[in-house]
């Protein structure tokens, strides 16, 4: 994952990429005295990475492989947020509404993974992350991809959950203007990457962008102000982003590009650790001290407040200070798939 | 905990106080924006109402092809505070006792549960599998002209578990918590 990676050690990205580059030359030399002894069968399939791109001659494969990633994101929690969940439920003092709420938390992430049922029946904003090499047809990968989210819809693993803006209508197919969202990122490697971000609408509704300097809040275009606008947030949010929560937080850009990678540093896993220092600091400090406020899980009071804070930062105009605030409930559904070349699954990323 | 039983009554819900951790067993009503929409229009409702619960929730339900019997797949509560406008005439017109949702409700539904004797109940944003093992079964289905999501289901529920974080004696753990983080917020700023 480009964007799970990039806040985190670009100096060891570099020597990978070295390093690669070396071991790719060197299996090109040797490519042609081995080639003789591959089955026709491995032939072929080299072939067909070369000609036919990813979301043409495997168009099957691709569509189960992504009906997969949708059905596992949906019913299971990836493993480093259940952990910061079960930590969350070991704080909370015993018999409190804190407890209470962690513990069924809990119980429902279980039944859902065991029932291969949705987490939560709001399935959320549907976010596609694709790195993708450069032979990839979009346009093609779109359609697969459109059929696969029809496909996970009818199974139930979406709900039906995209309405006209302007006519409330449902067509029930989870599939229109911006939705689902795709995001395609060119890389320099021959595989495909998906990953899958759904996003409910509770805690969308209690993400915030601030403009800075924020007079009300005294806060400047520093990151004493940043720090001040996103406490401000987590205060006003309350318990009504399903909390406990996490944050992805963009310090710049545009309006709209800040809000979109707010959304991309939900993909980091909880466990990294930024690699600028001050802002990693300052993701542990906005942490410690939202779980100070006493806010807890639902907003019934207690210990976790959030559970995580991942910050980034665009260029920005001069003239603007962006704070752009994406606020992840507890169902905190993101997987992905690294596929192979025959577009069938080879890893999940998380 | 506590437990709270069909049929419900005045009585036992001016006992409740907020941070009740309370199980609920027997009949609740889904309601959710357009019923109480409807409702505020002036069209009366399709069920009796008095002493009732109303949920927040758009199920998922599935129907049974051959039996015809539904059953319910996903059940987690909705953000109330959309209701605000409306939620207090429902307790004044038609005597419902509790709401149960998620996220809190406003000055005016705090004022109407005093008033007319109802509770705000959270349930657990999210928790919709938990939340669709207690719902026993489907007794009957109104207003499906509104959607399924926005229907009227009366569901049989055992054990459902909630908060009291509204009461009917102008208790908010919502105003509490919001003012108690608001002060504790200065010193860190
Ligand atoms: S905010 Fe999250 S947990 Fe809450 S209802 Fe929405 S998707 Fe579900």
């Amino acid at each position: 994952m480009g964007l799970r990676k990039r806040p985190t050690k670009k100096v060891n990205k570099k020597v990978a990429k070295k390093v690669t580059k070396k071991a790719t030359k060197k299996a090109a030399k040797k490519a042609p005295k081995k080639a003789p002894k591959k089955t026709a069968k491995t032939t072929k399939k080299k072939a067909k990475k070369v000609v036919a791109l990813p979301g043409l001659g495997n168009e099957v494969h691709l569509f189960n492989s992504l009906l997969e990633l949708i059905r596992v994101t949906s019913a299971e929690m990836p493993d480093d947020i259940q952990k910061v969940i079960l930590e969350a439920l070991a704080r909370e003092e015993k018999n409190t509404t804190a407890e209470y709420a962690m513990n069924i938390i809990k119980a429902n992430i279980e039944l859902a993974k065991k029932k291969s049922q949705p987490i939560c029946q709001d399935t959320g904003t549907v976010l596609f992350y694709v790195n993708h090499p450069k032979e990839l047809d979009q346009i093609k990968f779109t359609k697969t991809l459109h059929k696969a989210v029809l496909a996970a819809t009818k199974k139930g693993y979406l709900r039906q959950n995209s309405v006209d803006s302007l006519t409330g209508e449902n067509p029930g197919t989870n599939i229109g203007p911006g939705h689902p969202a795709i995001h395609f990122h060119q890389h320099n490697k021959s595989h495909l990457e998906v990953s899958l971000m759904l996003k409910g609408g509770g805690c969308e509704n209690v993400g915030a962008q601030y403009s800075l300097p924020h007079n009300e809040l005294g806060a400047g275009r520093d990151l004493a102000g940043v720090r001040k606008v996103i406490l401000d947030a987590i205060q006003k949010a309350q318990g009504k982003g399903c909390g406990p929560g996490v944050l992805g937080v963009t310090i710049g850009g545009d309006r709209g590009a800040g809000y979109i990678h707010s959304k991309e540093l939900l993909l980091r896993r909880l466990d990294d650790t930024n690699e600028n220092k001050e802002l990693a600091v300052l993701e542990k400090d906005i942490v410690e001290t939202a779980n100070k406020l006493g806010i807890g899980p639902m907003g019934f009071g207690g210990k976790t407040t959030l559970l995580g804070c991942k910050i980034g930062a665009l260029n920005r105009l001069p003239a603007s200070f962006f704070v752009s605030i994406s606020y992840m409930c507890w169902a905190y559904r993101r997987q992905g798939v690294k596929l192979k070349n025959d577009q069938s699954i080879q890893k999940w990323l998380y | 905990m506590k437990r709270l039983q069909y049929p419900f009554s005045q009585e036992e819900i001016r006992k409740l106080k907020v941070g009740d951790m309370v199980l609920i067993s027997g009949k609740i009503y889904t309601g959710r924006d357009a019923v109480h929409k409807r409702l505020h229009e002036g069209v009366k409702p399709p069920v009796d109402l008095k002493n009732q619960i109303i949920y927040h929730c758009g199920p998922v339900v599935l129907q049974d092809k051959k039996t015809k019997k539904y059953e319910v797949t996903a059940a987690g509560p909705t953000t109330s505070i959309r209701e605000e406008p409306y939620q207090w005439e429902v307790m004044r017109d038609y005597g419902i006792v509790g709401v149960i949702g998620k996220g809190g409700m406003g000055p005016k539904t705090l004022d109407g549960c005093k008033q007319y004797g109802c509770v705000y109940f959270h349930a657990i944003g999210g928790a919709a599998q938990v939340l669709a093992e207690k719902i026993k079964s489907v007794e009957s289905v109104n207003w499906l002209d509104l959607g399924s999501p926005e229907a009227i289901w009366e569901l049989m529920v055992e054990d459902f578990p909630v908060v009291v974080t509204m009461d009917s004696h102008g208790g908010s753990l919502h105003a509490d918590v919001d003012s108690s983080s608001k002060t504790l917020l200065k010193d860190f700023m």
